[in-house]
């Protein structure tokens, strides 16, 4: 099993590399969200996919799974959230003040060549 | 007062949070957060004291045992990094007063400075690797946030290229952590460097070094070194002057300050391999940070790429790793933080005197300016290390902890770079305060009077510091003890 969801992490990583190297703004956000569906997933997977009851005291099982990545992943997810939405706002304000979301005009050293 | 660990992290949350109420109340605004800021300076001042007294400081929140909870460490190289970014963050907070403008005050300014200061120096103090991540993206979410506000073209264009190699880098440090909790099954630092080095008996495991190197890469992208480097010019290039002194001065000092906690903690098994690495990389991190300080006509991108100097030359005495070159890489770290602070506040003077930073523009403000020119002129001798100056005494152990251990290409070139440096800032003093006197624009109501007390306060502070070090070095050498033995830090944190 953590065999397969390496391979899948692995593919969403390189789809995530992929569409961050791309021209266009939003394909990189899709990027980053991608990126960080990879990380979530390799925190889950590293911690064991061992079978057991889900972390609930009222279950009263034999084993339980893990309980710390998935406080790990619960915390993760919501800065990734926030990050994500702040930079959504930021590439609507860009195209608003600046008019593309192709990455090659908004190079930058104009001042001094 | 077990609990005083943790009012250099409480004081300024609150103080964030209640600011948020005075949006339109600049005035109230204003004063909050300076008694804030002094509060939180004393206290970080008395955390100095007691480390020094009783040893290392360690906090079990909600008093759960170590390895099970979170533990907020103060030894003593967290100690004087809270107390240095307190000042910094007080002289910066004084200088804003007059410069960031009242739009930019009106829309959170002041909260999001606070929250800045929070993640840094809940970074600086943590015991946990995760609530380290935590702490770094309050850090970051506030500067991103610092670098936007005001929102003109050049910092949405340059926020947009920080934001995204910060996002990267902070999936790879997430990364790094499930990497290394399924290797040794804990968080707490402590716990894991007592974890490591019982898998480390017959030298480190091959899967540990590999997380040594992305914790590297994490932190170094960060920290702003050799070839992580890149997002920095272009993106400090934009925030204005306070902001762009907090940046310099705290947030590379942060990523430094990691590598230094993971490697000194985590893989000092490691010397053949990792250390090596960090060594080049330090290396070249001086090297490029030179180049790029000479090649520049600009005086935001020469201090900029000073930034990348220092960060070289500390990681360098970090990956020589004996007790000579850590005192040095210590000391350098805290003259680094003030003189970067007080160079950026500096040019942000020079910058609203004559409304460029292209030195081909400035000359001759020496003539009405001296009080300027001449703290500018003790600044730029103290960065390149000048014997009576805080820069002279970090480098001189570095190069002789080098030299101990036999790497003389990297201690002569750490001595070389400093002529360089010294190149580079005087290329400031020479071409825009020296030359003949000319007029600027909107130079009549520049607040140079008020502004020029921030930076003054940090050059008297790093002067001190350099005539002074004889009674400093008992702290610094405290630090660099905590840092090569870490079975202090462990047994400090787990009370076996």
């Amino acid at each position: 099993m953590e065999v397969l969801m390496s391979i899948v992490v692995g593919i969403l990583f390189s789809a995530a590399v992929y569409l961050m190297l791309s021209k266009s703004l939003l394909r990189i956000i899709i990027g980053t969200g991608l990126l960080s569906h990879g990380a979530h997933l390799l925190i889950l997977t590293m911690g064991g996919l061992k079978t057991g009851a889900a972390p609930l005291l009222g279950e009263h099982a034999k084993v339980y799974v893990d309980p710390l990545p998935q406080a790990l992943i619960l915390t993760a997810i919501v800065i990734s959230f926030g990050v994500t939405s702040f930079f959504l706002v930021l590439a609507y304000r860009s195209y608003q003040e600046l008019g593309t979301d192709d990455m090659d005009q908004l190079r930058g050293n104009d001042q001094y060549e | 007062m077990t609990n005083l660990i943790i009012l250099p992290i409480l004081i300024p949350l609150l103080t964030g949070a209640i600011l948020i109420f005075l949006k339109n109340r600049i005035m109230a605004q204003r004063v909050v957060a300076t008694l804030s800021a002094i509060t939180t300076l004393i206290v970080s001042f008395l955390m100095v004291h007691k480390v020094r007294n009783d040893g290392i400081q360690s906090l079990n929140i909600s008093s759960w045992d170590a390895p099970f909870g979170i533990t907020l460490v103060s030894d003593m190289f967290s100690a004087i990094l809270v107390f240095t970014t307190s000042i910094v963050a007080l002289v910066c907070l004084v200088y804003s007063f007059k410069s960031i403008g009242v739009e930019r005050e009106k829309y959170y300014y002041y909260p999001v400075l606070n929250f800045l200061i929070v993640g840094i120096n809940g970074a600086f103090t943590t015991g946990d690797i995760f609530n380290l991540f935590v702490f770094f993206e309050v850090m970051l979410m506030s500067s991103y946030v610092l670098l936007v506000l005001g929102g003109t073209k050049i910092q949405l264009r340059e926020s947009i290229k920080y934001l995204l190699v910060n996002i990267i880098s902070s999936a790879l440090f997430v990364i790094a952590v499930a990497y290394l909790y399924s290797v040794v099954g804990t968080l707490n630092m402590a716990h894991i460097s007592a974890r490591i080095s019982e898998a480390s008996t017959n030298g480190m495991p091959g899967i540990l070094t590999v997380i040594a190197v992305l914790f590297l890469i994490v932190f170094g992208l960060k920290g702003a070194i050799f070839p992580l480097y890149f997002w920095m010019p272009g993106s400090y290039y934009a925030p204005p002057a306070p902001v762009l002194a907090l940046f310099g001065a705290l947030l590379t000092k942060v990523g430094v300050y990691s590598i230094t906690r993971t490697y000194t903690l985590f893989f000092y098994h490691d010397r053949d391999f990792a250390f090596q690495l960090l060594s080049i990389l330090a290396i070249l991190s001086v090297l490029v940070g030179v180049i790029g300080a000479i090649a520049y006509w600009d005086v935001k991108k020469i201090i900029i790429y000073n930034i990348i100097v220092a960060v070289g030359v500390i990681l360098y005495g970090v990956s020589v790793m004996n007790h000579t070159a850590l005192t040095g890489s210590v000391y350098y770290l805290i003259h680094d933080m003030l003189i970067k602070a007080a160079l950026f506040l500096l040019v942000g003077v020079i910058i609203a005197i004559t409304g460029t930073s292209n030195l081909k523009n400035i000359s001759g403000l020496i003539t009405r300016y001296p009080g300027l020119g001449w703290t500018f002129f003790i600044a730029a001798l103290a960065l390149a290390g000048i014997p009576p100056l805080s820069g002279f005494v970090g480098k001189l152990l570095i190069v002789q902890g080098g030299l101990e251990v036999e790497s003389y290409i990297g201690a002569v070139l750490v001595l070389m770079s400093s002529l360089l440096v010294l190149f580079s800032i005087m290329k400031i003093f020479i071409n825009g305060f020296w030359g003949e006197d000319r007029t600027y624009e909107g130079e009549e109501k520049a607040p140079v009077k008020w502004l020029l007390i921030s930076p003054v306060i940090l050059v008297v502070i790093s002067a001190l510091y350099g005539i002074g070090s004889e009674s400093f070095l008992p702290y610094i050498s405290q630090a660099a003890e905590t840092l090569l033995d870490p079975s202090i830090y462990i047994e400090a944190v787990l009370k076996e």
